[in-house]
């Protein structure tokens, strides 16, 4: 890959985690550069470190050691207020509990990133409907959360991913936690979302079936990435 | 941040019972607050009603009240002529010199007493008080042992109605009238000739004078004229002050009584409002977690929470109020400490009262919310994330 197309650019990066007296080294040493349109799998078994290496990645997390690099912006040297606005603008979340707010409407939760922008209220609701309508969710916007299904609901938290169109896309297992039905929907949704808005996508994920949804995978274990680069198409 | 309005709004209304009860227990608490103070303010409005700011009350020097003073008749004679007591318009001088005396009369529907202010007035009394009105009956004629109550006393004494005789200072006291004076200290007084009622207690000396005033400067220079005379050892003060100082010790002592209780209520709203905001911080771990994945700070984090708390703190005011804005239609009576007579008034609600309530409600609010809305602000994203 040209290193000149990444949009996300990991050097040498070291994560480790004190359990009392013990030290555990979480990530040791990863360099890993993702193209901008790439939709990438970090696969790798309970404990690889790939969501630690998701976190770095998303800004909610710092790295011991290294630079991290998204969109040309090394968030490594940001504060916390700093990584708080970037991560506003920049990264979309996709989790594996949906996490949406659960006395928030699927409209209001859509439109909670929103607020942190400069936005007015008209451009807001343009950019809520067109996410659900993206999401095809724009019939279920004054459902609350516990009237939606697990993937209505996945699709809901997907369109509050993409709302603010930000550089990047991170998941986590996205759907660990819905059945095969709704599961192939939200990856479909997440393909249409890289292919058709050429979409940056970062998916952790343990699950080979969904790993071999994106267009390419890397394999983590024990904190080390593998040097493999595999197309999960060909 | 409309948006984070309507989430501190729906998460309350999403735990209801919590909510009504950490509110109740704040209304409880402003309720009393709010209760005291009323007292306070409805005691203090009534004696500072009593006065007038155009008459000039003269006492003993160093006497605080009308019962400890004592005023010679050549003393109130010298005050009659002096040339700051106004006139009518038949010509008559606005002057009374006044007896009072407490006697003991027995309550209606129960068998303790209480003491109640005998004033003896002189023909211009009545006149220099416009708030007084007969509601039934006709004025005590002078010379004759006639009386007229206030209608708090005719309400809550025995045989104390129209057309009653009271017996007191060895001699039947008939009740010709009865008058209403508004809310003000007059209504729970018993009023007759001053001179009939000196004869029947044995005494010798008046207690106050009262007098309307020429002009504002009337005050100062009769003050003057206090200080270089001799025979004259008495103060003057214009009758609203006079109330108002009678007033001070009792509404004093009501609002220490009402602060210190209300601390110590208070004290209990606050730990029941902290639990509360604690059990919702430690229910909503994961919410923290992804509004602060998205890109909320954690200033808006302290916000939310911070403004739940502080709803809850409203809605305990507003209810608070609301029982206690109640109490305004019920009369009460109490003892007052500086004349040792019976006053009746009413609880009385001001926009200050409003005021102090709601900032006290507030702060009970804040001062159980901030703990956890810090707790929440500080949490740490990804192990907030990782709670399901």
């Amino acid at each position: 890959m040209n290193m000149n197309d990444s949009i996300v650019s990991i050097q040498n990066v070291t994560k480790t985690y004190k359990r009392g007296s013990e030290v555990i080294h979480v990530l040791e040493n990863i360099s890993l550069d993702i193209g901008q349109g790439e939709y990438l799998a970090l696969m790798g078994p309970s404990g690889s470190g790939k969501s630690t290496l998701l976190n770095l990645i998303a800004g909610l997390d710092q790295a011991d050691s290294g630079s991290i690099e998204v969109g040309g912006i090394d968030i490594t040297a940001l504060s916390e207020s700093e990584l708080a606005r970037w991560r506003a603008g920049n990264v979309g979340f996709i989790f594996q509990f949906y996490n949406l707010i659960p006395v928030l409407t699927a409209y209001e939760n859509v439109e909670l990133p929103l607020i942190l922008t400069s936005l007015s209220g008209h451009e807001r609701k343009e950019h809520v409907y067109t996410a659900l309508k993206v999401v095809n969710m724009e019939d279920r916007l004054r459902h609350y959360p516990s009237q939606l299904s697990g993937g209505q609901q996945q699709r809901v938290a997907i369109a509050r991913a993409i709302v603010t169109d930000p550089t990047i896309l991170v998941a986590d297992e996205p759907t660990g936690d819905l059945d095969r039905a709704s599961a192939e929907n939200v990856l479909e949704l997440m393909d249409r979302l890289n292919r058709d808005m050429g979409k940056t996508i970062i998916m952790v994920t343990h699950d080979p079936w969904a790993g071999n949804k994106a267009h390419n995978m890397r394999h983590l274990d024990k904190g080390v990435l593998s040097n493999d680069y595999q197309d999960s198409h060909s | 941040m409309r948006l984070l309005f309507y989430y501190s709004i729906r998460n309350l209304l999403t735990r209801r019972l919590t909510t009504l009860l950490t509110a109740s227990g704040m209304a409880l608490v402003v309720f009393v607050f709010a209760a005291i103070i009323m007292l306070a303010e409805g005691l203090q409005k009534t004696l500072i009603e009593t006065g007038s700011y155009n008459n000039i009350v003269v006492l003993r020097k160093s006497a605080s009240t009308e019962v400890q003073s004592i005023i010679e008749r050549y003393q109130a004679s010298v005050i009659e002529t002096q040339p700051e007591v106004a006139l009518d318009e038949n010509g008559r001088r606005l002057f009374a010199k006044e007896l009072v005396v407490l006697i003991t009369l027995q309550k209606k529907g129960s068998s303790s007493s209480a003491n109640v202010v005998i004033r003896g007035i002189g023909s211009a009394s009545v006149d220099m008080r416009p708030q007084i009105k007969l509601s039934a009956g006709r004025l005590p004629v002078m010379g004759t042992s006639e009386i007229m109550v206030g209608n708090s006393v005719a309400k809550r004494f025995k045989n104390a109605g129209l057309g009653d005789s009271i017996f007191f200072a060895m001699r039947s006291w008939k009740v010709v009238g009865v008058f209403e004076a508004g809310e003000t200290g007059f209504s729970s007084e018993i009023w007759g000739d001053a001179d009939q009622l000196m004869q029947a207690f044995r005494r010798n000396a008046y207690s106050s004078i009262i007098f309307r005033a020429r002009d504002a400067s009337s005050l100062s220079k009769l003050k003057r004229r206090f200080e270089s005379d001799p025979r004259l050892t008495l103060d003057a003060m214009i009758e609203v002050d006079y109330y108002k100082e009678q007033s001070e010790m009792m509404a004093k002592f009501l609002s220490i009584l009402g602060i210190s209780l209300t601390a110590i209520f208070s004290i209990g709203a606050v730990i029941g409002a902290m639990i509360t905001m604690y059990t919702a911080v430690a229910n909503r771990i994961s919410e923290i977690g992804t509004l602060r994945a998205l890109g909320f700070g954690r200033m808006n984090i302290l916000a939310a929470f911070l403004l739940e708390s502080l709803i809850l703190g409203f809605l305990g005011g507003c209810a608070g109020l609301f029982f206690a804005s109640v109490l305004q239609f019920i009369s009460v009576s109490t003892t007052n400490f500086q004349t040792f007579s019976e006053l009746a008034f009413r609880f009385r609600l001001s926009p200050g009262i409003i005021f102090k309530a709601m900032t006290f409600a507030l702060f009970m609010g804040f001062s159980g919310g901030i703990l956890p809305a810090v707790r929440a602000s500080r949490m740490n994203i990804v192990e907030s994330l990782r709670e399901v």
